[in-house]
């Protein structure tokens, strides 16, 4: 009687659509391919604009799915149409007759190493900015030692076509700013340059933090991109940019760089997403029926999608987005399968 | 010596090694508001004293913190202290007591 619902994807827009879809009385199965939920959510520290803890945003979002069936270290097999639904085999070994799909696969952090001229992986105090998350939430790095000279490069695998990618990823600004003013906390007498190319901080509150980061913790912000790096005999780094505000080149030495890596369209996404016959577009990310009318529904009938699988979002555009898919299955389930409506309004009466 | 037909001509490039934290971080003490410039140049545009010689307090912090002060000094030293800056500034800077202060940490002794 009730419509099955298949989620994939754990993070924080698959926890927010499966509680709101459990709400309106659809049996909610949730997967994750990783062995834990959460998705990027769980690795990070604190959240910009205000410091907001990561680790208990994410628990509210998981106190929130109680009842969903949530299958972990689980991904889609093979999945077939049947009539109006979709046959879909676990890699568990179940089998889920589901009404709809919500896609919420997310985004696959961009590998620093691609850019070798940066040398991650090669130098010593070069680390991503998900490395300096770890380094907040665990304490040590051993990359990280007392760094009095700290560089933010923006822009890692963003703006980036030779890279293939195109695309801003819309949260590394806010996020260098962020971890900028957290470094100059962490270390007092350090001082701490971002090198920018445009620095798109659009959000509310997001100003102050770029106004305090100047202000309050004195990052000096230099308009240009790093384009090359290179390591000294006593293992600091010797960074060379254009200040293209000053309109000369520059050199600094630093004791620690930090890679604003950028998102991409997840992999393992895609291959559910070729399963399932989605479209996607030249940046990768799925396409959506209508980017301002339906920015929820694919191409395919029945089939949704929900956060950062559609593109770079923050993380309270991906939780309205979720918010969103959650209201949008519902009005299509209420419509493809009517009789099941009647049931479905006695349960939100609670009988 | 020898003439051999060209000069060497000193480096272009920035070297923020060089920046003096110290003196910045007097500056900073002196007038908080140094740190909250974000090179919109409007203050450059609106100068009076800009119309006869290049003058610009937006290049001058920006000089001062890549570590090259006799710079930031000359494009402040046709300032008439009108304070059209002061007026025209997004962030509400002091521009006026900016310069003064510039003056009074990176200015030759007298």
């Amino acid at each position: 009687m009730k419509n099955n619902v298949l989620i994939a994807g754990a993070g924080p827009a698959g926890l927010e659509a499966s509680a709101a879809l459990q709400r309106l009385g659809y049996n909610v199965i949730l997967i994750e391919r990783s062995e834990t939920i959460g998705g990027h959510l769980a690795r990070w520290d604190r959240l910009f604009p205000d410091g907001e803890s990561a680790s208990a945003a994410l628990d509210s979002l998981i106190e929130g799915i109680w009842g969903v069936k949530c299958f972990t270290d689980t991904e889609i097999t093979s999945a077939n149409r049947l009539g109006k639904s979709f046959n879909v085999i676990l890699s568990n070994g179940i089998i889920v007759h589901a009404d709809a799909v919500l896609m919420t696969t997310g985004f696959d952090l961009f590998e620093a190493s691609k850019k070798e001229e940066y040398g991650y992986g090669i130098y010593d105090h070069v680390i991503t900015n998900a490395d300096l998350e770890a380094f907040f939430r665990n304490g040590s790095d051993p990359r990280i030692n007392n760094p009095s000279r700290i560089g933010f490069v923006h822009c890692v695998g963003s703006r980036d076509e030779k890279a293939g990618c195109r695309s801003c990823s819309k949260v590394c600004c806010a996020t260098a700013v962020k971890q900028a003013c957290e470094m100059r906390q962490a270390f007092p007498n350090s001082q701490v340059y971002c090198f920018y190319m445009d620095l798109r901080l659009f959000g509310r509150h997001y100003e102050d933090m770029y106004l305090s980061a100047q202000r309050d913790y004195g990052v000096r912000f230099i308009r240009g991109r790093v384009a090359e790096v290179s390591e000294n005999l006593d293992g600091s780094l010797m960074i060379k940019a254009e200040d293209t505000v000053a309109s000369a080149p520059l050199k600094v030495s630093l004791d620690l760089l930090v890679l604003m890596a950028g998102m991409r369209p997840s992999v393992s996404g895609a291959r559910i997403g070729s399963l399932l016959g989605l479209q996607s577009e030249d940046d990768g990310y799925f396409r959506v029926m209508d980017g301002i009318l339906d920015a929820q529904r694919s191409t395919v009938p029945g089939l949704f999608l929900a956060g950062a699988a559609t593109g770079p979002k923050t993380l309270p555009e991906t939780l309205a987005d979720a918010r969103a898919a959650a209201v949008e299955i519902d009005k299509y389930l209420s419509v493809t399968f009517p009789e099941a409506k009647d049931f479905k309004q006695l349960m939100r009466k609670g009988w | 010596m020898v003439d051999f037909g060209f000069g060497i001509v000193p480096s272009s490039r920035i070297n923020l090694d060089l920046f003096d934290r110290a003196k910045f971080e007097a500056l900073a003490t002196l007038e908080p508001d140094v740190r909250k410039c974000m090179a919109c140049g409007s203050c450059t545009a609106v100068c009076t004293a800009g119309t006869f010689k290049a003058t610009s307090l937006r290049a001058a912090i920006e000089e001062i913190q890549n570590g090259r002060e006799k710079k930031a000094l000359e494009m402040i030293s046709g300032c008439q202290l009108c304070g059209k800056c002061f007026m025209t500034c997004p962030r509400g800077i002091n521009t006026r007591h900016l310069i003064l202060s510039i003056v009074k940490i990176y200015g030759e002794e007298k």
